[in-house]
């Protein structure tokens, strides 16, 4: 069934009457304390509600919606598939956002009316807002990888949200036989994380270097270029020689199909037997989005003055879901515009002051053991877009020590992000 | 030969990273030890490069700075970052050569007794003429690392605006002063904070990331940070 908005809410409020005698309405009232509630509790929505609640917190009513009671970070997934990284370390849960004044509540959002200024909950539940922050990450285009649906993510995983899925490509990877073959269908501009499935490639070459140094990767890219390509050819020729071949657009890397039964990829026409297929299709904001008829195309435009929708003044969207302007997607981008939000959501409703935009981020990437780069940019907020002011990154020919501190470093921003964003 | 504590703005941060030399030895007992050295380097009024390069100077010398003597590419490239030779860094480097500068050309094993490395560098610091960071030159002729005008000294920051600003710097560095892979910024006296963050704006500190932040902070917003962090236990 296509989706839009009414119809949705219609068929919500269908199925909600039918299993449930009286819905809770949370706030029915529009008395007290004005209401925001941000949906996804990852590193936009978690940083937005903990920084209200820490400036905020006696003024506003907070309420953040996220499935999981455990939440696994993307970045850091690739650590955990090169063996530096426990999947528990990856692990946060969100009792010190709670304790910090926010109404955590487990559960789908899927469903926004804008008019009536609510969310819609798989229970059925209803909250209303003031300001709503939307930060729900990605979803995969349907059809983007011919041969591939979300129902076959257990053949071939995407690992592209972290958790059950990262544990079984990992899985998969040790079960490989000897001198097999680790395919990954990268995906095309834009989408999460722009050197990830490159630091994955270095994982993963890591890790048959140790257990099966005869396997073979495979790369098919629809990119040209990619992120810090210079600095992980440079590393895979250095650490990983002979092991990876990557097929860009030129030699058919855009025109890709799987099948997940028979474990084969088709590149172009010609087909190979894959061990394990890792697909990373394109992507687009999470489906919420769209459901709240925020995006125009795949992704919610935003004013990166504040973080509001272009579409509508009353709802933020936050990290890999919005359209912004220069900033990669990253958690880092996403912790970054949650601090601007937060600030102009609390300048909205409450009477705090307003400060300038500004935003920055940085990328590490982990390429073998002590081998870290980093690229990164300063930006700030003007009138068409979030605009890149300075950037840098990480040189080819760096010596052993300063990657060796590029690393400690990285390991250093996951222990200072991931407190500040879940306290 | 009395120890004496040493004190300046470029220690202050050097302690923040995790460097705890601070006192300067017995500079007799350090003409013994200097011994291990003396098959490489020379000092003194007759040194030229050997083996190792000569050590006149060597207080307040960029690293890999000597005229004619060919340094390893990463100790070169620390110099060019920026890596001046003081107490604290010498005392790092000798401690363990290999682990301060991995491809180093220096082959030695260390000094691993604090109180030895100290009487070495307190005869080294002899034969250097106008040694920066050591406690006859401080405080007063110890200078900054950026010269700063009095009036943005003087700037009083907004610690509101400074928390707004300070959250982008809560992304790396903690709060609750963790410094593993990313130093502690919390509770510096204020002016060290200005004079840290004038020094990676106008590019003297050589770390690539810090260079951007601080590049576009203006005065007001560098000294509201550093009224905000300053206030941080």
């Amino acid at each position: 069934m296509a989706l839009n908005r009414r119809t949705f809410m219609g068929a919500t409020a269908g199925a909600a009457a039918a299993t449930l005698a009286a819905p809770h309405v949370y706030a029915a009232s529009h008395g007290g304390k004005p209401k925001v509630v941000v949906v996804g509790g990852g590193a936009g929505g978690a940083t937005v509600a903990r920084y209200l609640a820490k400036d905020a917190g006696d003024a506003l009513d907070i309420t953040l919606v996220e499935p999981t009671r455990v939440y696994y970070t993307c970045f850091f997934s690739n650590l955990y598939l090169g063996g530096f990284r426990t999947m528990e370390s990856l692990a946060h849960d969100y009792g010190n956002i709670a304790s910090a004044g926010v109404n955590v509540v487990h559960d789908y959002a899927v469903g926004v009316d804008r008019d009536a200024k609510t969310v819609t909950l798989a229970s059925g539940d209803t909250l209303m807002y003031d300001r709503l922050v939307l930060s729900p990450g990605i979803d995969f285009i349907d059809g983007a990888v011919p041969g591939w649906d979300v129902s076959q993510q257990n053949k071939m995983p995407h690992a592209y949200k972290a958790g059950s899925q990262t544990e079984l490509l990992k899985a998969q990877i040790e079960a490989m036989p000897e001198g097999g073959t680790f395919a990954m269908i990268a995906p095309p501009n834009p989408y999460r994380c722009p050197p990830g499935p490159y630091e994955r490639i270095s994982m993963v070459a890591h890790m048959l270097t140790q257990m099966n140094p005869t396997a073979k990767i495979l790369v098919a890219d629809p990119k040209e270029k990619f992120s810090k390509q210079g600095l992980f050819e440079e590393g895979w020729n250095t650490h990983y020689s002979g092991m990876i071949e990557r097929i860009g657009p030129d030699f058919g890397g855009n025109n890709v199909s799987v099948d997940p039964d028979a474990m084969t990829i088709d590149i172009d026409g010609a087909v190979e037997n894959v061990d394990v297929c890792n697909v990373i299709p394109a992507m687009k904001a999470g489906v919420i989005c769209e459901r709240a008829g925020l995006n125009d195309g795949n992704w919610a435009p935003v004013d990166g003055a504040t973080m509001q929708s272009r579409i509508d003044e009353n709802v933020h969207v936050l990290g890999d879901a919005c359209a912004q302007g220069d900033m990669p997607k990253s958690g880092f981008s996403a912790n970054s515009q949650a601090k601007v939000a937060a600030m102009a959501v609390r300048a909205a409703l409450t009477d705090s002051r307003m400060f300038p935009a500004k935003f920055s981020n940085t990328c590490w990437s982990l390429i073998a053991p002590d081998d870290g780069v980093k690229v990164g940019a300063s930006y700030e907020a003007t009138e068409e877009k979030i605009a890149s002011t300075d950037s840098f990154i990480s040189q080819t020919g760096e010596d052993a020590a300063l990657r060796k501190a590029t690393y400690e470093e990285s390991i250093g921003w996951y222990a200072g992000i991931t407190s500040d964003i879940f306290g | 030969m009395k120890r004496l504590s040493l004190f300046c703005a470029a220690t202050a941060i050097l302690i923040a990273t995790g460097a705890q030399a601070n006192e300067f030895g017995d500079a007799e007992d350090g003409a013994k030890i200097y011994r291990k050295c003396r098959a490489c380097h020379m000092v003194g009024s007759e040194a030229f490069n050997r083996t190792g390069p000569q050590l006149n100077g060597i207080f307040g010398r960029a690293a890999a700075s000597v005229d004619g003597f060919r340094y390893s590419d990463g100790l070169t490239r620390m110099g060019n970052d920026g890596l001046v030779w003081d107490f604290d860094t010498l005392d790092a480097y000798i401690e363990n050569p290999k682990a301060f500068a991995s491809d180093t050309r220096m082959n030695f094993p260390g000094v691993k007794d604090a109180g030895e490395r100290a009487d070495l560098l307190a005869f080294l610091r002899q034969y250097s003429d106008k040694p920066r960071d050591i406690p006859e030159a401080a405080p007063t002729a110890t200078p900054r690392e950026v010269d700063l005008s009095d009036e943005i000294l003087a700037i009083v920051g907004d610690p509101e605006y400074g928390e707004y600003l300070a959250s982008e710097c809560t992304t790396c560095h903690q709060l609750d002063g963790d410094n593993d892979g990313i130093p502690a910024i919390v509770g510096w006296p204020e002016e060290d904070f200005v004079v840290a963050m004038h020094a990676y704006k106008e590019k003297f500190r050589p770390h690539p990331v810090m260079q951007m932040m601080a590049g576009r902070l203006s005065n007001e917003e560098i000294a509201a940070l550093a009224a905000y962090f300053g206030g941080l236990e």
